[in-house]
């Protein structure tokens, strides 16, 4: 059994990770009430945006519209954008995301696609960097810091508008955990190029990003100026960056979700340690005092 | 024309201005022009200048945009921005100091794709500064 002084030193340890990690609970708490003030913030430029959009593709022609709304007519070449965090302790965050990313690739390769992969987040670059090396075409760091910025998605989607107009590759998927709860995260995928209808009507995030006539649109017919393919093709790059900039905010409050739980486990399993530890602590001093006076007593004896 | 317009200014980061206004004056890409309640509807682009918001006959607020989309129907006019910024107590001053930051920090650029970010900024910033030493109408 440990000696006395060895089991005081490790519950003195123990508490005071105890204490950084419900610090770093508490700050997760407010960094994710900040993530979602910021999330709220810009959603009513992202409906616009949509709403725009949907005026633009219900009365644009299929043959005209831009590569960017209708793709390039080719699936061969798919890029994902892998949104992780920049931080750790955050549980299973980036792991999760990885896993779905990893799986996907096997996927499209097993299909005979080429896949290039665009990292964002250092996690994630240590993550799939290694594996995936020669796919891995950008790789972005300590963009969200100290939270999502709209010049750090236009970085993003600069590289990736710049790689679609050389042709090198045809479709784009970005990868995200997705806040669903502060307990639960889901990793995402979401395409951004060519636009996709979302499959479940409940997805309120991207609804008419794919232009249905919504009710809004098929009332009013709109003049547009200039011309609507140019409208079309200047508006596309800007949807791609407030897409971007939303799958980043998402991942950043998941992060912060992620990691308030995972800290508020880590302290409670600290807390239990600190028990069990004080447990043993007070038997091994109750032992030691017993054994003591049975040595003076027998001591005694003997005389 | 007894009716206002609701004009929404949105950029990304939040929702700058939302209210009824008597007329607007956006810088669109072939021209400036004036939207009123019961404007034919339409979606224009716009190019770098300023927004006026125009209240009993006179210029009641103004603001700068660097390029966005309009969207015009007969009871509202949202203006969607990348970047918009109030003018009311930016100076022709102001201004200057930012475009000499910029042109600092071109000069120190680590790479090209740093100084491509930057000197869009400067353009943007000198655009700003015409907007700023223009009188209002």
């Amino acid at each position: 059994m440990a000696s006395l002084k060895e089991l005081k030193a490790r519950i003195a340890s123990v508490k005071s990770t105890q204490r950084i990690t419900s610090a770093m609970k508490m700050v997760a708490a407010a960094k994710l009430r900040r993530a979602q003030e910021m999330a709220e913030a810009s959603r009513p430029y992202a409906e616009r945006m949509e709403r725009m959009l949907g005026s633009l593709a219900a009365g644009a022609p299929v043959e005209g519209a831009p590569p960017m709304m209708v793709g390039t007519g080719k699936e061969d070449v798919h890029l994902f954008v892998v949104v992780t965090s920049d931080r750790g302790l955050c549980g299973g965050f980036n792991g999760a995301i990885a896993r779905t990313v990893r799986h996907d690739i096997e996927r499209m390769r097993g299909e005979g696609k080429t896949v290039k992969l665009m990292i964002v987040g250092r996690k994630g670059v240590g993550l799939l960097r290694r594996e995936f090396a020669k796919i891995t075409v950008g790789v972005f760091e300590e963009l969200s810091k100290p939270a999502p910025s709209f010049d750090g998605a236009a970085t993003v989607a600069t590289k990736i508008t710049t790689m679609f107009e050389d042709g090198e590759f045809d479709i784009c998927t970005v990868y995200y955990n997705k806040f669903v709860s502060v307990l639960t995260q889901e990793p995402t995928p979401l395409q951004l190029i060519p636009f996709s209808a979302p499959d479940a009507p409940e997805d309120e995030d991207e609804d008419r990003a794919a232009g249905a006539a919504g009710p809004t649109t098929a009332a009013a017919v709109y003049d547009f100026e200039p011309e609507e393919e140019k409208i079309l093709a200047a508006l596309l790059p800007r949807n791609l960056r407030i897409q971007i900039l939303r799958a980043l905010q998402e991942s950043f409050a998941s992060e912060q979700g992620a990691r308030m739980t995972a800290m508020d486990n880590a302290t409670r399993n600290a807390g239990d340690m600190i028990s069990q530890l004080s447990i043993t602590y007070n038997r091994s001093r109750q032992a030691q005092i017993t054994k003591e006076l049975i040595e003076i007593i027998s001591g005694a004896e003997a005389l | 024309m007894a009716d206002k317009l609701a004009f929404d200014l949105v950029s990304p980061e939040r929702l700058l201005l939302s209210e009824k206004v008597e007329m607007v004056v956006l810088p669109g890409e072939e021209g400036d022009l004036g939207v009123m309640a019961g404007h034919a509807p339409m979606i224009s682009q716009i190019r770098q200048g300023a927004i006026c918001v125009f209240e009993g006959g006179a210029v009641a607020q103004r603001l700068y945009v660097d390029g966005g989309f309009a969207e015009v129907t007969p009871e509202r006019c949202t203006v969607i921005a990348e970047m918009a910024v109030p003018l009311e107590d930016v100076t022709v001053a102001d201004v200057d100091r930012e475009i000499s930051d910029l042109r600092d920090d071109i000069s120190i650029a680590p790479n090209d794709e740093v100084r491509a970010a930057l000197e869009l900024s400067l353009a943007s910033a000198e655009a700003k500064r015409a907007v700023v030493a223009a009188p209002p109408y």
